[in-house]
């Protein structure tokens, strides 16, 4: 994951978000809520990071904040080596064209008040990229490519399946021939058997159109199928980043550790051992000192260092980083 | 064999549509039982009608638009749920059978604490005075691993979390030590790490309070690591039914096939951009199930008989007869399933 | 009243009963207009509003006086209802029909510019408010407390007393720019509600300009509850003019409002009761067929109501 051919790479991102004020203002100060904690990664070209983590780590303003539909607070989004941070206007809405989000909810995604085919010649009308017939021939085209009959331009977003629309949003997403995709948990509202779909349509565009992913989810198996690289997320940290098949082999931080054990897998005569994570994830508006793990952390080595001392992320294998003061000692 | 503790014969749900003009035959002839002790996963995708089915067994449709054909059947200790007066329904109801939601922050009444509401059964069916049923509430809490119990008695829901508040529910259901608990998606709001603790709770629960759980679920992995038994719908009816085990190692309905082989593994290798093999088209819409087999749509296998006839449930059990019953023709003809892929 | 009056009202009746047939036959297939029609006194109200709608554009024919004309002072003031005078006279000797007619015209058209003006502003101030947020946000509702702070009745009679003879289109101006306040806060939590769905980050993650987001996908999104209260604030409007105009300080005399028909014909109430009734029966009747519709259009246009 070198920086010099990465097509994205995001380099000490941070978002504060101001917490509610207790008692109307009267009470405490506001706790600010540290969404996102100096964040770093890089994507190569073509490749899929999967960036995971359970709800409130941070993952999805991760990537609304690569987006700018959240405006970050610090931290610098190079897409091929332009800090997209700092651009305005003109240059802004250029740069939006090469990359473009998948959400997770297929029901909130789509404006209801449009047809699937308004829905899709919008973003060609904003960027000049075609009219008229023009247009309903690539509308046609991207539909079919999403694997939707034609036929469905004509229908509202309520007449269609929750796979259906979530094939309208990645035809959406595709309209202006972005190269870089956030994909927001673009499956976890679907079905099995429709997910399963999706995954294989996500898998193949990316194939055919070169396309690079930051997919975001909170399933670890999902991700398994998708990603070339991992990065786990905890209280708006990344805490391990490796490539999957090290990470799934040999996580090193017991947050990971702990997140594979936990996950089900459709075999009642598997035998793993299970970890069961005593607590809860901590308000991230009040993060633990130290270790923003160490409530909750297995690792039989824990001690007063934890309580006190954050971990650095730091490489501990080759191409894998965690930030665990034990991490040589894995879980 | 024991006798069962609740037997569910040809259950059939029915909605109204919203025009008026067409019925939604949401659970079609289910049945199934439940025997004492164990836990019973309901398994199927959304429009299947595991919910409504669960719902049905408490009672609890929405009629109209909702209503229980007449000929379904749902016993109970030696009684038909369906024919009770709705007093003796309600002695049943959260005292001998108990439910919890999939919503944890819609379930519980944000006015009340947790305390009040947990009690609240407790005062209505064993008539425990205000201060017996606090201490009740108190004793749940930490039946359920709720740290300060005491201190957590008066908390309003808003003050916990999903994964508390899901304790808390579960509390609420338990306080009558209930012989039947229906269990609807528990732990599909919640995080893996929560899912992991309350799934371990209710197995701890189970096996402390002895009582049998429907589990109702999407899930193949949390039913693989806590059903005995599967039940797997479709289109409103039951498609397979067996032991765990021999559903994992051999299921046979093909929409059991495709589900399984649907679902991203963490137990596969390991590579990037592997296919899943999902089942192709959707679940049809409750108001127009297809003719034949329901599943003939979407099944690699079909053929003539499947479209035109409605397979009943049939025998596969290697063990115990009926333990393993699969609504498919492919039984009749199993050389059909060779060279055709989907496994 | 001429025959040919009459057989033009009776047009005027067929006319709406036509309206409203069509706007059913139209509308009935869509989800939306079902659910309107659901509604027992939907479709009732909305003839009563193409009515009398239909009768004020058409009243040169369906009146048989101009409605300022004292026809004779001093024999037919106070005249009962009858053939000729169906709704009688009032105590100037005018026609409470013609007047009525012709009173519909100025009522419903300062009810329905008035309101125009109130939801254009508020949905413009709240829909910026919602959709900026921040300083600007905090600014306009700041503003809008105040607004809603101060008496509504009272800041009007103010301003109307130092007119001697109010402009009608400086009583809509002011009846209008003071009936925004409430709209914009509806507005502003519409928006800053739909602004959250995801369909408005994937405009905006899209390039759209803030105008387009907001015009495109943000304000159709909050249409129906806009249109809700605009049913139910004409009548509001129609019922502050009226006691305006009760007062004195609305519609001046002789030009017919209903408001000032009531107010001309009061002190003569016990001899002749028509010349205030009337009116006043004009009015409820219109406002509670504006609340119907009002009532209709919540649920026909509240995509929560779809339950297939």
């Amino acid at each position: 994951m070198t920086s010099s051919s990465a097509l994205v790479d995001v380099q000490g991102l941070v978002k504060h978000f101001p917490g509610e004020r207790a008692f109307f203002g009267l009470g405490r100060p506001r706790a600010v809520v540290r969404a996102v904690d100096d964040v770093s990664f890089a994507i190569t070209s073509g490749q899929t990071l999967g960036l995971v983590g359970e709800s409130g780590c941070g993952k999805s303003t991760v990537g609304r904040t690569i987006l700018r539909l959240i405006e970050p607070d610090a931290g610098r989004v190079l897409m091929d080596g332009l800090n997209l941070l700092t651009l305005g206007g003109r240059e802004l809405r250029a740069l939006r064209r090469r990359m473009q989000i998948v959400f997770q909810d297929p029901y909130g995604s789509l404006n209801p008040r449009l047809t699937v085919r308004q829905t899709l010649a919008e973003p060609l009308a904003i960027h000049h990229l075609a009219t008229g017939a023009d247009a309903g021939r690539r509308i046609a085209a991207l539909l079919e490519e999403v694997g939707l009959d034609p036929g469905f331009a004509r229908s509202y977003a309520h007449e269609l399946s929750g796979g259906q629309r979530q094939r309208v949003g990645i035809a959406r997403a595709l309209s202006v021939e972005p190269q870089f995709l956030v994909l927001d948990e673009p499956v976890s509202a679907l079905d099995v058997s429709v997910q399963a779909q999706v995954l294989n349509l996500l898998a193949d565009l990316q194939q055919r159109r070169r396309l690079t992913y930051l997919f975001i989810a909170h399933d670890l198996a999902v991700v398994k199928y998708i990603a070339d690289d991992v990065a786990v997320m905890y209280l708006g940290k990344i805490v391990e980043r490796a490539p999957a098949p090290r990470l799934y082999a040999a996580p090193r931080h017991p947050y990971t550790t702990s997140l594979l054990s936990a996950v089900p897998v459709p075999d009642p005569t598997a035998q793993r051992p299970r970890i069961v994570l005593t607590g809860d994830v901590p308000s991230p508006a009040h993060p633990p000192a130290g270790c923003p793990f160490h409530p909750r952390c297995p690792h039989p080595k824990k001690d007063a260092r934890c309580h006190t001392e954050p971990p650095a992320l730091r490489e501990v294998a080759p191409g894998q980083l965690a930030a665990c003061h034990y991490a040589e000692e894995p879980l | 064999m024991t006798e069962p503790l609740l037997r569910v014969r040809d259950l059939k749900t029915y909605f109204v549509t919203e025009h008026g003009s067409g019925t939604a035959r949401a659970v079609d002839g289910v049945s199934f039982d439940l025997y004492p002790g164990e836990t019973l996963g309901l398994v199927g995708e959304s429009g299947c009608g595991k919910t409504v089915t669960s719902l049905s067994v408490l009672r609890l449709i929405p009629e109209p638009p909702g209503h229980i054909r007449p000929g379904s059947f749902i016993e109970f200790a030696g009684r038909n749920l369906l024919t009770l007066a709705p007093r003796e329904l309600r002695a049943i109801r959260g005292n001998q059978i108990a439910m919890i939601f999939q919503e944890p922050m819609t379930s519980l009444n944000p006015v009340f604490t947790v305390g009040d509401q947990i009690a609240e059964a407790a005062i209505v069916h064993q008539r425990l005075s205000r201060r017996a049923a606090r201490a009740r509430a108190i004793e749940m809490l930490k039946l359920v691993g709720i740290p300060d119990p005491a201190q957590r008695v008066d908390h309003y829901p808003h003050q916990m979390s999903g994964g508390m508040r899901q304790r808390v529910m579960i509390a609420m259901a338990l306080v009558c030590h209930p012989k039947v608990l229906i269990a609807d998606e528990p732990t599909t709001a919640l995080d893996v790490t929560i899912q992991a603790q309350i799934l371990e709770l209710l197995e701890r629960l189970q096996a402390e309070l002895g009582m049998a759980v429907m589990l109702i679920t999407h899930d193949l992995g949390v039913v693989a690591g806590s059903a005995d038994r599967v039940v797997v719908m479709y289109a409103g009816q039951v498609v397979e039914q067996a032991p765990t085990p021999d559903l994992f190692a051999r299921p046979l309905h093909p929409y059991t096939v495709g589900l399984l082989a649907s679902v991203p593994r963490l137990d596969a290798p390991s590579r990037a951009r592997a296919r899943l093999h999902g089942i192709p088209g959707q679940v049809p819409a409750a108001s127009d199930w297809p003719g034949g087999c329901r599943f003939h749509p979407r099944c690699p296998y079909a053929w003539d008989r499947c479209r035109e006839e409605e397979p009943p449930l049939l025998d596969a059990s290697t063990g115990e007869p009926g333990s393993h019953t699969v609504r498919c023709w492919l039984l009749t003809e199993p050389q059909r399933r060779t060279g055709r892929p989907g496994s | 009243m001429s025959v040919w009056n009459w057989l033009a009202v009776g047009g005027a009746a067929v006319l709406a009963l036509v309206a409203v047939a069509e706007i059913r036959r139209r509308t009935g297939t869509g989800s939306s207009g079902r659910r309107f029609f659901r509604h027992p006194s939907a479709a009732p109200a909305l003839f009563v509003l193409a009515f009398f709608v239909t009768v004020a554009l058409a009243a040169p024919l369906v009146t048989p006086y101009r409605p300022y004309v004292q026809i004779d002072i001093t024999r037919l003031a106070n005249h009962a209802p009858s053939t000729q005078f169906p709704l009688g006279t009032d105590p100037f000797g005018r026609d409470v029909w013609s007047r009525l007619v012709y009173g519909a015209r100025i009522s419903l058209g300062i009810g329905a510019l008035a309101m125009l003006v109130a939801v254009t502003t508020g949905v413009v101030v709240g829909g910026v408010a919602g959709y900026f947020r921040r300083w600007v946000d905090a600014t306009l509702m700041r503003l809008v407390d105040v607004g809603l702070a101060m008496p509504r009745v009272f800041m009007l009679l103010m301003v109307v007393a130092l007119w001697d003879h109010v402009p009608l289109t400086v009583l809509v101006l002011l009846i209008g720019l003071t009936g925004w306040f409430g709209t914009s806060r509806l507005v502003r939590a519409e928006v800053l509600s739909v602004r959250e769905r995801e369909f408005v980050a994937a405009a905006r993650a899209l390039g759209a300009e803030p105008a387009r987001v907001i015009l495109r996908h943000v304000l159709p999104n909050a249409a129906a509850p806009i249109i809700v209260s605009a049913a139910l604030g004409i009548g509001n409007v129609m019922l502050l003019e009226a006691g305006l105009s009760f007062l004195g300080l609305g519609v001046p005399s002789p030009a017919p409002s209903w408001g000032n028909m009531i107010a001309d014909g009061w002190p003569k109430m016990a001899v002749a009761w028509w010349a205030s009734t009337f009116p006043g029966l004009a009015i409820s009747l219109v406002v509670m067929a504006l609340n119907a519709v009002g009532d209709a259009l919540r649920d026909a246009l509240d995509p929560r109501k779809e339950t297939a």
